[in-house]
């Protein structure tokens, strides 16, 4: 049928046959899409008394946001940290890759890396709308240099920096410039690091803790600076002790400010963290559960030997190691792996895996028209099989990328 | 001549009951034959007791049994005041109940607005919009424990036309359910039409279930015409069909079910499936 649009000529889509994820809830409801925002197709009615042009069959899909990964360092051969004369040919190249694994939106994130790195690549990366060309960029995740030198992981000792008189001062001489940059992860145990977590978050940057050996108080000091995030929860942190439960006892203090939620990254790929203390983390603060792929440059490709950042690495089988050493140097997963993998190993609701990756991200970063199929908002989009398995991957209402049959 | 008739039809629960008034309506449209310059004009109620009838009439639909293209709607009632898109108005429930679901053109679709600047012209313009769509061919309605048609509470003139209501506390004690139980968050008042407008249809169905409604159906049909049981003017209108379940009959003579009861077996066949009509889509 015709659309009779008394308000806007462009034309509406409406997808049908779907569950879609809404309410925290999967409800049998159409989903509505117009000028790439999700529609209110009551208000089409009675108001425009419009209807759709368009009609696409989701035969009977799970239909949820696109997903959205803030912590990935790369993929397909391209890594972010590595300071090439085009680093934005490689994130369009990663961007457009992983619309297959259901991303959306995404934050190339560069680990630790000397001045020199960031001031080539941060100018190259802005932040951009996603389309049919690759997801959306929403900004970059700085992680690192300001970081823990027994908590350093993968990342390159020499390149670790500290706080000198100048707090953010010395930050912006080691970054150059914020801007495009949407979230920065630093220990705060660090001298000087407070007052540096309360101007980043003025400044609007999403800021994290990780990499660190702080203890519970330090951590819930930078939560009250402003800090909302925790880095690959377990990894290059201390150990939860029952006595000082570390950053970790952030999933459960009772000195985060009311109406505040720490929000913690997990890398959900069966390797990064046993399924058991998944499970732990899950159970004591599910709002809070981001799933992140940290995935690096060789995610996608072929085992071997590849360069991260500053570093070798080796990749066997689904394990990425700091070459010679059995240290995680981030993981090869997918995001839609790690939905799968959530799901089955903590035993939680379909609704509740696909919020962990579209929902909790989008509050993290203040995005409130993604992360959700409210009136509104973006129309970034998955279908997916009753398995969460991807059949269709949509950007502002239009298909970017589809299952071969 | 048309036929004059009062027809009760009674099912055994509510189930049953929806499904009768549902073929009922479906099959009355299907033998119209409603085209492009034809329409079928189609009076519609809200509440509960209606939607398993929707749900039906929706069944049939979606099974390619009936189209409502040529269809125009007009419905009973609307809150007065309250937002359009708050879920409990009238609009919201005639979208999420039904109109979202089947292939009704919005322009065809009329519900009174409770938030228009001048009342009484809207309810006057919503007259008018009957008069100019040839009059309802059906009405459906339901009955309310204090046996009102729409909003046309004990005591209304029974050649009433569709105005401003104010609501008896019987109804917003009924209807405080929707409103989290909270009398105060309930409208007063609401725009109805008048006993005299559904009273022009050439036919009205109504529904009735439950035993809360019996009391109700009683005053309706076993005692005489009254203003105080506003339901009870259909005993004066041409062609009505009251559609009960078990429940809704507790209250009347056994010798009044029991009669037409016998009767079923004739009204049945109102509700077959109607083997050669084409459906105009």
């Amino acid at each position: 049928m015709p659309s009779n649009k008394s308000v806007s000529d462009a034309p509406i889509t409406q997808f049908v046959n779907c569950r879609i994820l809404r309410g925290s809830r999967l409800q049998r409801e159409d989903l509505w899409v117009r000028s790439g925002s999700i529609l209110d197709p009551e208000k089409l009615f009675f108001d425009e008394q419009g209807y759709a042009d368009d009609r696409v069959d989701c035969e009977g899909s799970i239909m949820a946001p696109g997903f959205i990964d803030v912590q990935i360092n790369g993929g397909y051969g391209v890594d972010f940290s590595e300071a090439s004369e085009d680093v934005s040919a490689g994130v369009s190249l990663v961007s457009k890759k992983i619309l297959q694994h259901g991303v959306t939106s995404f934050c190339p994130t560069l680990v630790t890396s000397p001045a020199a790195v960031y001031h080539k690549v941060l100018p190259q990366v802005k932040v951009h709308d996603g389309g049919a060309h690759g997801a959306g960029v929403l900004g970059l995740h700085l992680e690192g240099p300001f970081i823990s030198a027994e908590k350093k992981g993968a990342h390159p000792e020499r390149f670790l920096r500290t706080f000198q008189a100048g707090g953010i001062d010395d930050l912006m001489a080691a970054y150059g410039s914020l801007d495009n940059v949407a979230m920065v992860t630093l220990a705060p145990e660090l001298a000087g690091s407070q007052s540096v977590v309360r101007e980043l978050c003025r400044r609007g940057v999403t800021v994290s803790l990780g990499h660190s050996v702080a203890n519970l108080s330090q951590a819930e000091e930078a939560v009250d600076q402003g800090a909302s995030f925790i880095t690959h929860l377990f990894n290059a942190m201390l150990p939860f002790h029952h006595r000082d439960p570390g950053i970790v006892g952030l999933l459960t203090s009772d000195r985060v400010p009311s109406g505040r939620t720490v929000f913690y990254g997990m890398i959900a790929d069966g390797i990064h963290t046993n399924p058991a203390a998944l499970r732990i983390a899950h159970r004591a603060h599910p709002e809070g559960l981001v799933l992140v792929t940290d995935a690096i440059m060789a995610m996608g490709l072929p085992p071997g030997r590849r360069t991260l950042g500053q570093q070798v690495i080796e990749i066997q089988g689904l394990h990425a190691y700091v070459a010679g050493t059995k240290t995680l140097s981030g993981s090869i997963a997918t995001m839609d792996t790690c939905v799968r993998h959530f799901k089955h190993a903590t035993g939680c609701s379909v609704e509740e895996a696909l919020e962990a990756a579209s929902l909790h991200p989008a509050q993290l970063l203040r995005l409130h028209h993604k992360g959700n199929l409210d009136y509104g908002s973006d129309a970034d989009l998955v279908l997916l099989d009753d398995d969460l398995n991807l059949k269709a991957t949509f950007i502002s209402g239009e298909e970017v990328w589809k299952k071969a049959p | 001549m048309s036929p004059r008739t009062m027809k009760l039809i009674v099912l055994n629960d509510y189930e049953q009951a929806s499904e009768w008034a549902a073929k009922y309506i479906r099959n009355k449209i299907l033998l119209f034959r409603p085209g492009p310059d034809r329409f079928f004009t189609l009076g519609l109620p809200t509440g509960s007791t209606p939607m398993g009838c929707y749900k039906k009439l929706i069944e049939y639909y979606e099974m390619g049994q009936i189209s409502f293209q040529y269809v125009k709607t007009f419905n009973m009632d609307e809150y007065v005041g309250l937002p359009r898109d708050h879920p409990e108005s009238y609009h919201s429930f005639m979208w999420n109940q039904f109109f979202k679901h089947i292939d009704i053109k919005a322009e065809n679709t009329h519900i009174l607005d409770g938030n228009a600047a001048d009342l009484q012209a809207e309810c006057a313009a919503f007259e008018e919009k009957i008069t100019a769509a040839g009059g309802i061919e059906l009405f459906v309605g339901g009955i309310g424990p204090d046996g009102h048609i729409a909003f046309n509470e004990p005591g209304s003139s029974l050649v009433s036309r569709t105005r401003v209501k104010t609501l008896a506390k019987d109804t917003i004690v009924a209807n405080a359910r929707f409103f989290d139980g909270d009398l105060s968050k309930v409208p007063t008042m609401a725009l109805t039409v008048g006993v005299g407008t559904v009273m022009d249809a050439k036919e009205v169905l109504i529904l009735i279930t439950g035993a809360h409604k019996a009391f109700a159906l009683y005053k309706a049909i076993e005692e005489g015409v009254n203003h105080m049981w506003t339901v009870s003017a259909f005993q004066q209108h041409p062609q009505t069909v009251f559609v009960c379940d078990e429940d809704a009959t507790l209250e009347l003579r056994v010798k009044t079910v029991k009669y037409f009861k016998g009767m079923m077996h004739v009204h049945n066949r109102l509700v077959e499936t109607l083997p050669s009509v084409p459906k105009k889509n």
